[in-house]
């Protein structure tokens, strides 16, 4: 019982490590549990690939390139960034059902909640992106660089969605239940995510939308990704950088962002 | 050190919605270490916002509590590793199975994998869930529930214990079992805090009962002390109409150990020896001319501690408690 009086801060970060892999594991069993879930949530950003690939395609024209490698790392953000409505979902549940009533009374560490909710649906975004990215090859896409670049972008965008997750994890807290925890979280994600260079060029659009969608970080980091992913014409340095100082960011104003919401909510 | 108690309140206060709803207004009490308190009282009188604040859940507006001597508010995470909370509703993760949720609870305690493995075993064993541990909780019924999240709330062996309502919901088999678990952990010297809604529970179980209504003590003491004070037994006769039964009151008023309870057309009376008043209460109805509908005796009633120590029924019960007698007396 006094074990607490002994451990030192080395102890206390080997705890709170194991706390968040104790939760993570705890949310992965769930993903596990509800297999429908998973497949279908799994399903619907390959039918969104097809969708862009066979029907809306044809119509767009991009440059240098053929459309679907424009798409694939367009919609790889995409899709991981709709993966980060399942934090907002996924903490609320929790939170109807008195989970997080039972973990406040435990000697765990309070970041570990929301550390081992969002490190869950970050190893779920991996699975998805490995999942799109062999149906991608099936349908044409081939990567412009070379695999340790693909895989650079990869995570930069995983990384990216990642950083969302905690900015979701707000939403999650502040939502009286899991299904508006939902409806709360689509009109933040629309406008990011459509007005936004992941499935056309910014400049088909019209100019006050422009403004915003360059600038924008989803397109910051859907230009980032393509940059790492296809090379030659879509190379920009200057698009890296800024995607890489968006994940940072926004990993430091909003990781403390959901811890203090978290240690609001009673 | 000295012996600190192992709960102590002080004041307690806390309001909701911005002051509109005071849930605590001044709540103290002290609990011996190995000992156990009940808590008791009707729906909305802020038992289950004790046990929250006790268990470091949520911070009181004023006032100070501590648990073993470590304040709930500056030394939370130390009163984390001394308390077991098992809350009013089952907090347990429906997509695990029984084995894993007991598990998690374990390793967020942070004891070692060996030690985890052999208390889940341990309390699947003793809650009667060892042929359920491997199923998802989905699959559990509410009595099973309950089990699974008292069991939680063991894996630490923490030497103070919360439980809010642990048996609200189950059938009275379950609840016999229950009793004995929490007897087995009184006697290896766990102190306990249990809310409860039946003068029954607190009465088999507690050492000693707080009774709360309206954010507030409105007494403690014993289950006996409280018992002396309420007379054994109710006698409820029940009149043709409430006219009849006040002319039926003034004569029977001497019969009752304190003022009878006058209620539509039936009364009330406390008293120490039922059958021998039911019997005097016919006789003098009956000398006076004076036709009886209906007789019953019952054990007082949770209902009857507030309505003799607040004077009034206890808001929500009011209604069933009225019914139930309407009932009683049909026939
Ligand atoms: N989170 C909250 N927000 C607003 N009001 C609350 C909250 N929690 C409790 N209350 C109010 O505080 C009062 C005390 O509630 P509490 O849950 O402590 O009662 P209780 O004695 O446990 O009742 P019950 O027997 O129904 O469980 C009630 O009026 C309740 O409506
Ligand atoms: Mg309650």
């Amino acid at each position: 019982m006094t074990t607490s009086e002994v451990i030192g801060s080395s102890g206390r970060i080997r705890w709170m490590l194991s706390d968040v892999v104790t939760v993570t594991w705890r949310n992965l069993l769930g993903f596990l549990r509800i297999p429908e879930a998973l497949f279908f949530s799994t399903l619907h950003p390959v039918m969104f690939v097809l969708l862009f690939r066979y029907v809306f395609g044809g119509a767009i024209h991009v440059e240098g390139t053929a459309y679907v490698d424009y798409l694939m790392p367009g919609i790889f953000v995409q899709t991981v960034c709709f993966g980060a409505v399942a934090t907002s979902i996924g903490l609320a549940e929790d939170l109807q059902k008195g989970l997080i009533e039972r973990f406040r009374a435990l000697p765990m560490a309070r970041i570990a909640v929301l550390g081992g909710r969002t490190s869950a649906d970050l190893v779920r975004n991996v699975f998805v992106v490995a999942i799109m990215t062999g149906v991608g090859y099936l349908v044409g896409f081939r990567i412009g660089t070379n695999a340790a670049l693909f895989l650079v972008g990869a995570l930069l965008l995983l990384v990216f969605a990642y950083s969302l997750s905690w900015g979701f994890s707000v939403v999650g807290l502040s939502a009286p239940n899991s299904e508006t925890a939902q409806v709360m979280s689509f009109p933040l994600l629309f406008p990011l995510t459509f007005a936004s260079s992941a499935f056309v060029p910014v400049s088909s659009m019209p100019g006050w939308l422009q403004a915003f969608a360059a600038h924008q970080p989803v397109s910051l980091v859907v230009d980032a990704a393509r940059s790492l992913m296809l090379g030659g014409a879509y190379h920009s340095t200057s698009a890296e950088l800024q995607a890489l100082a968006w994940c940072v960011g926004l990993l430091a104003v909003l990781v403390p962002l959901g811890v203090w919401r978290y240690r609001r909510t009673a | 050190m000295s012996e600190a108690p192992a709960i102590e309140a002080n004041e307690l206060v806390k309001v909701f919605d911005k002051g509109k709803v005071r849930a605590l207004s001044g709540v103290s009490i002290s609990v011996e270490r190995g000992s156990v308190l009940g808590l008791l009282g009707p729906n909305g009188a802020g038992k289950t916002t004790v046990v929250r604040i006790l268990s470091t859940v949520l911070a009181p507006d004023s006032g100070w509590a501590s648990i073993l001597g470590h304040d709930v508010v500056k030394e939370a995470s130390k009163v984390r590793q001394l308390i077991g909370l098992a809350g009013q509703y089952a907090t347990v993760d429906e997509n695990l199975t029984g084995r894993e949720n007991l598990v998690m609870v374990g390793r967020l305690t942070h004891l070692n994998r060996a030690t985890v493995r052999s208390r889940a075993d341990e309390l699947l064993e003793s809650f009667e869930l060892t042929d359920a541990a491997s199923r998802p909780l989905k699959t559990y019924s509410g009595g099973m529930r309950r089990r699974l999240d008292l069991a939680a709330a063991l894996v630490g062996r923490p030497p103070v214990m919360f439980l809010d309502e642990p048996t609200t919901g189950l059938d009275p088999q379950s609840r016999q079992d229950l009793w004995s678990i929490i007897e087995g952990l009184v006697k290896v010297g766990t102190t306990v805090l249990l809310t409860t809604q039946y003068l029954e529970e607190a009465d088999r179980l507690a050492d000693r009962v707080v009774v709360v209504d309206h954010g507030r003590v409105i007494a403690e003491g014993t289950p006996g002390e409280l018992k002396a004070d309420l007379g054994t037994t109710v006698v409820e006769v029940t009149f043709g109409d409430s006219s009849i039964a006040d002319d039926a009151s003034t004569l029977l008023q001497g019969l009752s150990t304190r003022p009878i309870l006058h209620e539509g057309a039936a009364l009330e009376l406390t008293v120490e020896d039922g059958p021998r008043v039911a019997i005097e209460v016919l006789r003098t109805l009956d000398a006076a001319g004076i036709a009886v509908g209906g007789l019953a005796l019952r054990e007082p009633s949770l209902d009857d501690v507030f309505l003799t120590l607040t004077g009034h029924k206890s808001d929500d019960s009011a209604t069933t408690a009225a019914a139930a007698a309407k009932g009683a007396v049909v026939g």
